[in-house]
């Protein structure tokens, strides 16, 4: 076999401003042409093991190493990190961070330019290379101008420039809406097959990934590799969920019915797998057995009413077209749709931090068109999507006070409702600590807390588990549930149709600026014109299902959802 | 996104508009220094002629700008209110002559002398107003780093400004969501609030903002240095152009204005030129 | 002369844009034409984070730009915003706020913005207007006071709290990660 173009050799690796190392005995060969997917939690040392091989450790990352590391047969301690660019091209998670130019083709350009490439050449290059992309005829646009995917096509257009040999993907689907990511990894595929490139995945979202085929599966944990197997001896393996992964829902609905998971399946794909007839009546067998779960819903009243509601921010731009719809009390509801639907436009037009055009929105039958944004902020409490955005204080007891210093509280009342808050939140025992000693769940309660404080009847979710492996996902989401279960109504913006379908039994779906459906969250992602329109993805239990024969899909997915629920509860108890 | 009244990059056909940002940026320098430095009423009078004929030739209609101009107006309006407030008769001083036209109250008189200088030193700042409007209406973001290379500004510091040009979007609309957020929780900058407490407030928003900069200082310092930034000591620029027979034309230009603007200015000695002797 | 980090030139992009937006938003003071401008307070706590040339650049880059699409540039008080920065990026040099801080450290950083502010408004910005616009030496002392004092109190507030809060959440958050 040929030379790998990565090789770690007993390699460990502490950061200096940390305790412990955080890599620990890593062996890892990776050959040209490979695609190999870094899957772990966070906190894993998945995405460390990507600084190592771009070059940012040690350059930007100092700190100690062990062991041996050659990239493209060179030691990266010995190098420049220049040296290390033209063999590793890295796409970086964040798009609006890794975008640097002022437009699409000086963005490609950048590597080019830094290597002092004549103008002329740089631009038949650049316009290659966006061809290739598909980025092509944006050449001009601005990173505004641009969709989360478009950005991530000039990034990758950026790296691709220079020839490298390896493409490095940190978290690559973590801000696209369903579509985009999937459209992302058949894009890494075509560049992979005409390049040639050896492909890294640093992802958590293994099923996403596994759409286009990924010959290797290395797992981490703790700073070590816990699995290093072909993606089919890896997925027949129950070792996932262990290390903090959410394995393909395919393959956790077969485990439920029983049908056992080997490399004869082909368990990679959910389109791939060949069920014998056997298996297929076990899934329906298993689908009669769990006939009942997931019950009906209550009958409420209405809390919140959005009525011909449009809005643009600027005269000739509608960002809301006319929509129209009503919450019930105690209900969690998902908001989905693409970037740029108008999601986030309407949860700001509801706290009052805009004012529609025209339409209004009504509290409980009560307009609230003259109220300020702090009085509504007392019905409807807003969580942006990142804590960091929104904590301003060193301590929590402080973080979670602060919406009440602007009352006219006395101390008393205000201390009995912090710790009131707290204990909602089950921060109660925290309430010392500083923020910055909390995980990143802790500190989107944090943030909850403080809207909570101010005791609304709504709180609204801007995409509450972005990026977040599935011990935080749950964490985030089983604590909202329980905020459900005492009374308060959620809304939630998300791209995540798992979420929509595990918690919400309701969804809104927005495109464009116009409300395309308010349904069942099982029935958006049955309706595949709506799903295209919308920018969605049906689960892979819809097509599990269907090639199981099971008619109602839907219904499939409900009871899929209820049994998971039940043998997570029967775990924990 | 967010409307704050600023002024942008207006993409029209002109002769202004083509000729490359290191023409224009030189042209505004040396615009700038015979502004600055003349007080000579026929030079200022003379700029400002030839800037309103550059505007309009740039195709750019005063309506495209008049936010700008408002704030300008009303800028130069204080000011001359100030000087004259504190020192009504600095004319006087500066002219070394005294004709009064009509007293007002107390030590306040109008004098020729003081209206000539109020006259001059709004002159100084309008005749560069339509150059630099021009300038950043007229030269494509993209050219302004390459420019400020090509006249001799290491291309690192030059790249910052790209930086800036190229993040204060990103910037805006953070400030904006964040600051929504926290007005939800009570924090309000424009209210009525005292200064202090307004100043306190201002921190629960400065404070999230500041940290996620700086976040986005590493993010953005990793992306750069893993594409090469800084690998050499020059760089070369996608979207630089060649300077072409009417950039030399037009950087001519600028600099006889300036020569002959200076010679005329001290001519007779003294910056200021004086009618009253 | 030492090359510029490349964390240096994002620092000052950033830190520049920052300035920009702050300046931008206006925030009403009682007294007209000295809005509370809190784009010094991030300026000085950008200069005591990445040293003086961002600090200069900063406030040069930063305080050009807001000029530049409102009125035309007004050199004079350019120059003194990229003093104030490289004042107090030069005199904060080895504060080493990454490694915490406490009351003598903030001391000293208020020290460096008031000697900063005081020789950027009352010396530096009224002699340059002086030499170029030869305004009267009256209004633009009063002016600079002004200016002088209101920059103060708001870097002094605003400055010291953000400082504050860096120490308290970035620092940490290098120690403790991995405790969990």
């Amino acid at each position: 076999m040929a030379q790998p173009i990565i090789s770690f050799k007993d390699y460990g690796f502490q950061y200096r401003a940390q305790a412990s190392p955080t890599l620990h005995h890593i062996n890892l060969d990776i050959y040209p042409g490979e695609k190999v997917l870094i899957a772990g939690a966070s906190g894993s040392g998945k995405s460390t093991i990507g600084s190592c091989i771009n070059g940012l450790i040690p350059y930007a990352y100092p700190g100690e190493n062990t062991g041996q590391l050659l990239v493209g047969g060179k030691d990266p301690k010995k190098e420049s990190i220049f040296t290390l660019s033209q063999i590793v091209g890295t796409v970086l998670q964040d798009t609006d961070g890794q975008f640097i130019g002022l437009t699409v083709g000086e963005d490609i350009a950048f590597a080019l330019e830094n290597d002092c490439v004549p103008q002329d050449e740089m631009k038949l290059t650049v316009e290659e290379t966006a061809k290739l992309v598909d980025i092509d005829h944006h050449l001009e646009y601005a990173p505004h101008e641009l969709s989360g995917g478009q950005k991530q096509r000039v990034s990758l257009a950026g790296v691709m420039v220079e020839n490298v040999k390896v493409l490095l993907f940190d978290e690559p689907l973590a801000n696209l809406d369903p579509a985009a990511g999937r459209t992302t990894i058949e894009l890494i595929d075509e560049v992979q097959e005409r390049t040639g490139a050896a492909v890294i995945i640093i992802e958590h979202r293994l099923e996403d990934v596994l759409w286009r085929k990924v010959d290797r599966i290395v797992l981490m944990d703790e700073g070590r590799i816990v699995a290093d197997m072909p993606t089919k001896a890896f997925l027949t393996d129950t070792m996932l969920l262990e290390h903090g992964i959410r394995e393909p829902l395919y393959l956790t609905a077969l485990r439920y019915a029983g049908v056992p998971i080997r490399e004869e399946l082909e368990p990679q794909h959910v389109e791939s797998l060949r069920l014998s007839g056997e298996h297929k009546e076990q899934v329906r067998a298993w689908y009669r057995d769990n006939e009942g779960r997931g019950g009906a819903d209550a009958q409420r009243r209405d809390i919140l009413s959005v009525e011909n509601v449009s809005f643009g921010y600027t005269p000739e731009v509608q960002n809301l077209k006319n929509v129209s719809f009503s919450i019930k009390e105690g209900e969690m509801v998902s908001i989905v749709g693409k970037n740029g639907a108008g999601k986030s436009t309407l949860a700001k037009l509801v706290c009052g931090f805009e004012k529609p055009t025209s339409g209004r929105i009504c509290l409980a039958g009560r307009d609230l068109s003259d109220d300020t944004i702090k009085e509504r902020a007392s019905q409807i409490g807003y969580v942006m999507q990142n804590p960091n955005q929104m904590i301003s204080k060193p301590l929590i007891w402080d973080e979670v006070e602060m919406a009440l210093l602007a009352g006219n509280m006395s101390v008393e009342e205000r201390k009995e409702r912090v710790e009131e808050t707290l204990k909602i939140c089950g921060l109660y025992p925290f309430r010392k600590w500083p923020v910055s000693a909390l995980s990143y769940g802790q500190k989107k309660r944090v943030t909850i807390a403080g809207i909570l404080v101010q005791q609304p009847r709504i709180i609204i979710l801007d995409e509450p588990t972005a990026g977040q492996d599935y011990h935080h996902y749950t964490e985030i989401m089983e604590f909202l549930k329980g905020l459900n279960e005492q009374g308060f109504t959620i809304i939630m913006i998300t791209h995540d149709m798992h979420l929509m379908l595990e918690y919400t039994p309701r969804a809104i779906v927005f495109s464009e600026g116009e409300l395309l459906a308010d349904t069942t969250a099982a029935h958006v992602l049955n309706d595949p014109a709506l799903v295209q329109r919308a920018n969605l993805k049906e689960t892979s239990l819809y097509t599990l299902s269907m090639s199981c024969g099971i008619e109602n899909p839907q219904e499939f997915t409900k009871r899929f959802i209820a049994y998971e629920e039940a043998h997570r509860k029967g775990q924990e108890g | 996104m967010a409307r704050i009244a600023i002024l942008n990059y207006i993409r029209r056909p002109s002769p202004v508009h083509e000729l490359t940002g290191t023409a224009k940026l030189i042209f505004f320098i040396a615009w700038s220094v015979a502004a600055m430095v003349t007080f000579d009423t026929r030079v200022l009078v003379c700029m400002l002629l030839i800037g309103a004929v550059i505007f309009r030739i740039s195709q750019i209609r005063i309506r495209d700008i008049s936010v700008v101009l408002g704030l300008a107006a009303v800028f130069l309006l204080l000011n001359n209110l100030f000087i004259y407030l504190f020192t009504p008769e600095y004319g006087v001083e500066v002219y070394a002559s005294r004709d009064v036209l009509f007293p007002i109250v107390g030590r306040y008189t109008v004098t020729a002398q003081q209206l000539f200088y109020h006259l001059n030193i709004t002159l100084k700042v309008v005749c560069v107003v339509p150059i630099a409007l021009l300038f950043i209406a007229c030269t494509d973001p993209s050219e302004f780093a390459s420019s400020l290379a090509r006249i001799g500004v290491s291309y690192r510091a030059g790249y910052a400004v790209s930086l800036a040009l190229r993040y204060i979007p990103d910037v805006q609309r953070e400030y904006r969501n964040i600051s929504q957020a926290q007005q939800a929780r009570g924090i309000d900058l424009s209210g009525k609030d005292k200064l202090f407490t307004r100043l306190k407030n201002s921190v629960a928003i400065l404070l999230p903002l500041i940290m996620s900069s700086i976040n986005r200082i590493e993010v953005v310092s990793n992306a750069m240095e893993l594409r090469g930034f800084g690998k050499e000591k020059k760089r070369t620029w996608y979207m630089q152009r060649k300077l072409q027979r009417n950039d030399w034309l037009a950087i001519g230009f600028a600099i006889a204005v300036l020569a002959v603007g200076l010679a005329v200015t001290f001519s007779n000695g003294s910056r200021y030129y004086n009618p009253f002797v | 002369m030492k090359k510029l980090s490349v964390k240096s030139v994002v620092a000052i992009g950033i830190g520049a844009a920052l300035f920009f937006v702050l300046g931008k938003v206006a925030i009403p003071s009682p007294v007209p034409n000295t809005n509370i401008s809190l784009q010094y307070a991030v300026e000085a706590v950008f200069a005591t984070l990445f040293g003086p040339v961002a600090g200069v650049l900063i406030g040069f880059i930063g305080h050009t730009l807001i000029d530049a699409t409102s009125y035309g540039p007004w050199w004079s008080w350019i120059i003194a915003s990229a003093f104030v920065g490289l004042v107090i990026g030069l005199a904060t040099m080895k504060l080493n706020v990454e490694d915490g801080i406490d009351s003598r450290k903030l001391i000293h950083f208020n020290v460096a913005q008031i000697i900063a502010h005081v020789l950027a408004w009352g010396l530096v910005a009224p002699v340059l207007d002086i030499l170029i616009y030869a305004e009267p030496v009256e209004k633009l002392f009063a002016q600079g006071l002004m200016a002088a004092v209101a920059n103060i109190i708001t870097t002094g507030v605003v400055g010291t709290l953000l400082l504050l809060g860096y120490a308290k959440t970035v620092v940490k958050r290098g120690s403790l990660e991995k405790e969990d």
